[in-house]
């Protein structure tokens, strides 16, 4: 295991009766990370958070937080932990302060830093204003920013968030994306969603989950931003006669239609057009494309590969 | 035990933040007044043939503590249901669940916290002999035993409530399950007026059978280990029934 790596989850599986929720689930993630986790509804996106945060024992596996083991050490590995689940786990009859007071006892902290925290994370949340309103009568935005003081309030090295702007008008998202952001600098953040360009804006790593098997792990970067060349001719050509330099991989499509993959920085456009004007291809289209996430998550939770083309 | 006392600092204060308790406590009180009104009189007219067999303190507060025990019954379990159904329920449970805190740890914080509510109750009930002190000598160890005798009936109606509020993410459902398991463990000793062969556990096992004596100021320490007892079963299966959940 690397010194580093702040969470770590081998074959993690849980099944319901017959049904397999989330099969051999594995992630590792260090220090500064911010991982997507991504996948459309019913994936098993909740499960695999419950799983990493010890409210859900795995049928099989484990997960290690600083390199101890939940299964062994439940409640020593929690103290690294953070957690907002799906709905934030707020009483309503207590005020802001009073709340994050229990949060910060519940977590160790001593009776002399405990103000401090609970400044600390209010601050952090924008919360510092409702100090003393009650939880019940915040809007949905405010009560979400509780939940994650609550997640952040004993600076925990590993923060698990579900879906944590569901429901948030577009202003209180671009607000909690942006404190996501500012939280992934000092710890290690995971996040689910199944908003694609929320995961793309604060995520510096994805993984997508389809029907509870893990599908698609890379940096954002990586797959990201990776260019392809399309093109369409009249006479279509050989694949081989294709081969350019810089790329990688050329898939056929359906009427005469190619995808070319490039290295970085390749660009044969010249290349192909001279090619296709010697030898008579009779190019129709021709456009360098950069690969979306919405296009790898189509492609791989589709089940359809054709949609790629669509696309 | 620091984590249990957060927890059960946080109970008490979630109990009487919430405007049940007080309409418990205001509505028992009611009661409890009515009846220790109703056994004063009663006293009052025939004080002399009273006091050959019992005394003042025995008579009322006795008499006062047997009622409240009918009382507490029929209300512990409305005190009890919001324990862990409510969580469930909105969803908080998981906030204890993530935090490094044990099961042990959180059922017993819980079971603290409500105890302060038992304790607000009781105080209340030791109240009202009390006001007589100025005019009547008072038998203290007696009223004393039997406050220590509900005190712990109380307790174990609020570890058997909290039980079966721990089954359930219903509220409702989780206080008439309460109220029937209550009022079984109660009524054990009925079919133990007929002579067969669970007379006697039937007996030792019903509620009823070992309260009698210390409301009136009788302290065997039988009974307070039958309450005992029956109070660390119901926190321990709820121990259980919370680790279920988790697999």
């Amino acid at each position: 295991m690397d010194s580093d790596s702040l969470i770590e989850a081998r074959g993690l599986t849980r099944r319901y009766g017959p049904n397999l929720a989330v099969g051999d689930l594995n992630l590792t993630l260090r220090k500064g990370e911010v991982l997507g986790l991504l996948g459309p509804n019913g994936a098993g996106k909740s499960t695999s958070m419950k799983m990493l945060t010890g409210n859900l024992a795995p049928t099989s596996g484990d997960v290690l937080i600083r390199g101890i083991s939940l299964r062994e050490s439940p409640q020593l590995a929690k103290r690294h932990l953070g957690y907002l689940p799906e709905q934030p786990p707020v009483y309503p009859e207590l005020t802001v302060d009073e709340y994050l007071g229990f949060c910060a006892g519940l977590h160790g902290i001593g009776k002399k830093q405990r103000a401090e925290a609970v400044a600390d994370a209010k601050r952090d949340c924008g919360l510092t204003h409702m100090s003393s309103r009650l939880i019940g009568n915040l809007s949905k935005g405010y009560q979400q920013r509780v939940g994650l003081a609550q997640a952040i309030i004993h600076r925990p090295d590993v923060i698990v968030l579900d879906e944590p702007t569901v429901g948030l008008d577009p202003i209180q998202i671009r607000e909690i994306r942006s404190l996501i952001a500012e939280l992934g600098k000092n710890h290690s953040v995971i996040l689910s969603s199944h908003i694609l360009p929320e995961i793309q804006a604060v995520c510096g790593r994805v993984m997508i989950i389809n029907a509870g098997r893990l599908v698609y792990d890379a940096h954002i970067d990586a797959h990201l931003g990776k260019k392809g060349l399309v093109a369409q001719f009249a006479h279509a050509p050989a694949a081989s006669e294709l081969q350019f330099t810089g790329v990688q991989k050329v898939d056929i499509g359906p009427a005469g239609r190619f995808l070319l993959e490039l290295a970085d920085g390749a660009d044969p456009r010249a290349e192909l057009v001279n090619a296709a004007v010697q030898r008579g291809w009779g190019l129709l289209e021709l456009r360098l494309e950069t690969r979306t996430l919405e296009e790898i998550f189509v492609e791989l939770t589709s089940g359809d590969a054709t949609l790629r083309e669509a696309a | 035990m620091n984590a249990v006392w957060t927890i059960a600092r946080h109970e008490a204060r979630r109990i009487f933040v919430s405007p049940l308790a007080w309409a418990v406590l205001a509505v028992t009180q009611v009661i409890f007044g009515w009846v220790y009104i109703g056994m004063l009189m009663q006293y009052l007219q025939n004080y002399q043939t009273a006091d050959q067999y019992t005394g003042v303190s025995d008579f009322i507060g006795g008499g006062l503590y047997g009622t409240a025990t009918i009382v507490l019954l029929l209300v512990m379990p409305l005190m009890t249901m919001r324990l862990f159904a409510e969580e469930r329920k909105s969803n908080t449970l998981t906030l204890l669940f993530s935090a490094p805190v044990s099961l042990t740890q959180i059922v017993l914080g819980k079971f603290f916290g409500l105890l302060s509510f038992v304790g607000a109750l009781v105080l209340l009930l030791a109240a009202m002999p009390a006001a007589l002190l100025p005019a009547v000598n008072l038998d203290l160890g007696r009223l004393g035993a039997g406050l220590l005798g509900l005190f712990l009936i109380t307790m174990s109606f609020g570890a058997a409530g909290m039980f079966i509020s721990s089954l359930t993410r219903e509220p409702t459902i989780a206080a008439i399950g309460s109220f029937g398991l209550l009022l079984l463990v109660w009524l054990l000793r009925m079919p133990a007026q007929f002579d067969n062969g669970f007379k006697s556990i039937l007996e030792y096992l019903s509620l009823i059978s070992h309260y009698q004596d210390l409301i009136s100021g009788l302290f065997h320490s039988s009974d307070v280990v039958y309450y005992l007892l029956f109070t660390a079963l119901f926190l321990w299966l709820t121990v259980l029934r919370l680790d279920i959940e988790r697999n």
